[in-house]
């Protein structure tokens, strides 16, 4: 093993984490805005709205990350009227089309994490809160929201490490993420073993501070789980 | 359902008025069926200011359900409820279902009815005092100094003095269900429901609670109590209502109830639940 080449690719392989991070935080913030409104439609009695997000769920969580990447950067062009359309500028760009593939499928597993929370919230809580006049929305921001957040935040928190790990698709869209540079890399040095592992490492210290820091964030949210002091 | 429709006017403006408009609550021929079941087949209450009343039955009778259509929990078929001297509007819905005609007219009658469930009901991720206040501060709009004042007070008043930073999962079912009490009088409502407050309770920690619910008696809190202790119903309450099958079977004073039931099912109930 070249331990020099490893100590020399980790430079080159840290300047792709800029990219990767913009690809996941901005894919988390758009997918959690979509996963909102899924898991809205999908709560409701209405089948007008809960089918279409049952179906969007059924097919983005049933087809693979990579088929929905490659039909949004190579197939979608094939349509003239996208080609002409507001939204070309930003579809024809690589770095676009791996925002929203990935925004689209984790909102189908934020929506379905959203609405086990909210189904995980014991009906008597809600029923306290009507027989005390509390409103419908109030119910929902006061009462069922904090209650959901608490009880979805550790699921939440694996999808967050599965994006991050899945951004590394983007790569097979020319985009130069860490797992993009690490491929260029080993084009040029035939050093498989040494890079990817340079480069696993990384997703590794990312997703640690993750964890550590969706840990953090349960805690404070959670005395009243925590033993009495 | 054909019998329903007479208790329910389609047309707001013919609102009838409360056969007793000084009375706190006064319900009138109330039906309920779940499915095929019809749990209250025509049940009828007046409560007024300072009446403890007590319903008593088995189980299924319909005592729960009957509480719980007085603050619109359950939706009854028909029947009318004044809450006091105001009628709650009742619609049909297209599917010729009964509902609440004003959801805001409901969500309004209930911040003068206090509900104390069997089960607490606490909100979990408040502590004491956040579950005391909540209410009032989001739905009165009272000021949070000042509901947090009347929220020690209460907690003084129900025993748990220094508790207002705990949570719920941190106390025991007789503190839980006194913090109930406290949270829904926070509302300082007109009157008191209580669905069998003592029922999940150990029995070591049903005499606490007991005690609360008392001294609101004493003080004149127009409570509507639906229990299954006998020696509460008879001590405390100045009325016993004693349900069968959905149905008033006895009712009156306690010593009438419980020293001279009329009626031989009430006298059975009664051996059976000394």
């Amino acid at each position: 093993m070249d331990l020099t080449l490893m100590w020399e690719s980790l430079p080159r392989l840290l300047g792709g984490a800029p990219l990767t991070l913009q690809l996941v935080g901005l894919s988390l913030l758009l997918g959690l805005c979509i996963a909102v409104g899924l898991a809205v439609m999908r709560l409701s009695r209405n089948p007008l709205l809960s089918g279409p997000a049952a179906a969007y769920v059924f097919v983005f969580r049933g087809t693979p990350l990579l088929v929905q990447i490659f039909l949004i950067y190579y197939g979608l062009g094939q349509f003239p009227a996208l080609r002409e359309s507001f939204a070309w500028p930003f579809l024809r760009e690589a770095y676009w089309c791996a925002v929203l593939a990935l925004a689209l499928n984790t909102a189908a597993y934020t929506s379905e994490i959203i609405r086990g929370g909210v189904q995980s919230v014991p009906f008597g809580q809600i029923e306290a809160a009507r027989a005390l006049g509390m409103g419908r929305m109030q119910i929902y921001r006061r009462i069922v929201a904090p209650i959901a957040l608490r009880q979805a935040l550790p699921a939440y928190g694996n999808e967050i490490i599965l994006m991050v790990k899945a951004s590394s698709l983007a790569s097979t869209i020319t985009l130069l993420e860490i797992t993009g540079i690490a491929r260029r890399l080993i084009s040029q040095t035939f050093a498989v073993f040494e890079i990817f592992i340079i480069a696993g490492a990384i997703y590794l210290l990312m997703n640690f501070v993750v964890s550590r820091v969706i840990s953090l964030v349960e805690w404070r949210l959670t005395p009243h789980l925590r033993r009495a002091t | 359902m054909q019998t329903a429709s007479a208790g329910l006017p389609d047309d707001a403006s013919a609102d009838p008025a409360s056969p007793d408009p000084s009375a706190a609550v006064v319900v009138e021929d109330l039906h309920k069926h779940f499915g095929e079941l019809e749990v209250l087949k025509g049940v009828s209450l007046v409560a007024h200011q300072g009446d403890v009343i007590s319903m008593i039955g088995s189980s299924g009778s319909g005592k729960s359900t009957f509480l719980r259509c007085i603050n619109l929990l359950e939706t009854p078929d028909s029947g009318r409820v004044w809450i006091t001297g105001e009628l709650i509007r009742m619609r049909r819905d297209r599917l010729g279902r009964t509902v609440p005609a004003d959801a805001r007219q409901v969500d309004r009658i209930r911040t003068r009815l206090g509900m104390v469930f069997q089960s607490f009901n606490l909100w979990s991720h408040m502590t004491v005092l956040q579950n005391i206040i909540e209410a009032p501060v989001h739905v009165l709009g009272v000021s949070r100094d000042e509901a947090v004042a009347r929220a020690r007070d209460l907690l003084d008043k129900v025993g748990l003095h220094g508790k207002e930073d705990t949570y719920p999962a941190h106390l025991s079912g007789g503190q839980q269900q006194r913090v109930a009490i406290a949270r829904a009088l926070a509302m300082q409502p007109r009157v008191m429901l209580f669905d069998e407050p003592t029922s999940a309770l150990d029995p070591e920690l049903v005499g606490e609670v007991l005690r609360v619910m008392r001294q609101l008696a004493e003080e004149g809190t127009t409570m509507i109590v639906v229990t299954h202790e006998m020696a509460f119903a008879r001590e405390v309450s100045n009325q016993v209502i004693f349900l069968h099958q959905g149905r008033i079977e006895e009712q009156g004073p306690p010593d009438q109830v419980f020293g001279d039931p009329r009626s031989e099912r009430t006298r059975q109930f009664l051996t059976r639940n000394p």
